[in-house]
């Protein structure tokens, strides 16, 4: 199998190098690529929306479909990581921490109504004393990360930036959370009912605007329809527009993401993880 | 010679990516282990999106954000100043694809690995026929 794979790739690769004797020299401005639609996206689209950055105008606006259909495939991830790991049946093990004496106690099939009381702890079965120095930075380091997150979707019209990178940002400092404290202390402040709540708000603010396009008399996503609603600033109207559905990409991303991840680690028990 | 460094500074990007790209690739017929497939077809995609935004550039052009696009503007722009956005926007949909593709791998993965105590392609097949 081995020999036989490496074959078949030293005939493709070979076949593909040949093959790029065809393709335009590295960087030719005159390359087909670059020349028709590319020219006029470079050369209208600030005319057109008022938004600089090229890649988010043509993401959101002129390809949008393709970019709904792209949060919806997200969405579809996210959803296909809880049908076929989420795991309601309680842990066989449970183990708690006596905080004053140190002493761990183990339960077998534990109750699910026991409630520990404030001197006991929760802990993985695998514990390791945390590291001070790795919980400091990462308490301090996680607002920052978030607010980044935010300033790149808020800014993805005019600078590097968007509703996907910026949802990946807040989602792996939620994700950061979770690797330098562990897996409980992120599910206490996000619960899992507020991940699928805000994985589907994303993909429906998306939909949403697009409808509402609609219903002011437009074509679906066409977000010139949407001017009315924003008397103080018409002119902008596509790049509002643009934000808007930039936002529910991010808040959708952010989302899935953190699911995706907590599910996998703890093979959808929620409980204890990486 | 010199045509021959010509045609190597032409076209070395393309032939690096199709290098990548069969590492991927060999990565995902020899090797017996699923995580190290997927670990190939990860590898794989990545050669594409490198190829995609490689296609997109042009000598002497900036990134694709119109200089002082905000605010009034009259400058008449030059679509030779500014790099294709057309394989960058393809490219950052092709990123999340990937990223779906792959945490739903996983899961699957973590099924098979509950299901059958290992990941072993060899493995699991003697253990499917023993079913």
């Amino acid at each position: 199998m081995k020999l036989l794979g490496f074959v078949v790739i030293c005939l493709t690769g070979g076949l593909l190098i040949y093959g790029t004797m065809d393709l335009p020299n590295w960087g030719d401005p005159a390359s087909p690529a670059s020349t028709h639609l590319s020219d006029y996206y470079i050369e209208n689209i600030v005319e057109e929306t008022q938004v600089p950055n090229l890649v988010t105008a043509v993401l959101a606006d002129y390809r949008g479909y393709d970019t709904m259909f792209e949060t919806a495939v997200v969405f579809c991830a996210g959803l296909a990581c809880f049908l076929l790991l989420r795991d309601f049946r309680p842990g066989k093990n449970r183990y708690y921490r006596h905080i004053p004496t140190g002493v761990m106690l183990h339960f077998k099939n534990p109750d699910t109504r026991m409630i520990p009381g404030n001197e006991f702890e929760h802990m993985d079965k695998d514990w390791v004393p945390s590291d001070i120095i790795i919980k400091t930075v990462c308490r301090i380091l996680i607002p920052f990360i978030q607010i980044y997150a935010l300033y790149v979707v808020a800014h993805g019209d005019f600078s590097p930036g968007g509703g996907f990178q910026g949802g990946v940002i807040f989602g792996s400092s939620l994700i950061l959370m979770a690797i330098s404290y562990n897996l409980r202390t992120l599910m206490k402040r996000v619960t899992e009912k507020f991940l699928s709540i805000f994985a589907a708000t994303g993909v429906l603010i998306y939909v949403g605007l697009g409808v509402l396009a609609m219903i002011m008399g437009g074509q679906f996503l066409d977000y010139g329809m949407l001017a009315p609603l924003v008397p103080w600033d018409p002119g902008h109207i596509r790049a509002l527009g643009m934000l808007g559905v930039e936002i529910g990409v991010g808040i959708a991303v952010m989302a899935v993401m953190v699911i995706i991840y907590v599910n996998i680690v703890s093979e959808g028990r929620h409980d204890e993880g990486l | 010679m010199n045509e021959l460094l010509a045609l190597i500074v032409a076209k070395y990007n393309f032939w690096l990516y199709i290098v990548l790209m069969m590492i991927g690739l060999y990565a995902m017929i020899a090797k017996n282990n699923l995580m190290k497939k997927l670990v190939g077809m990860n590898i794989f995609q990545t050669a594409i999106i490198l190829f995609y935004v490689s296609i997109g550039y042009k000598h002497g052009a900036t990134l694709p954000i119109i200089q002082g696009g905000h605010g009034p503007h009259d400058a008449v722009i030059h679509a030779a100043d500014y790099i294709n956005p057309l394989p960058h926007v393809l490219m950052l949909t092709a990123i999340v694809v990937s990223v779906a593709t792959f945490g739903v791998a996983m899961a699957l993965c973590v099924k098979i690995y509950q299901k059958y105590q290992t990941l072993e392609e060899d493995e699991l097949r003697i253990r499917l026929s023993e079913k």
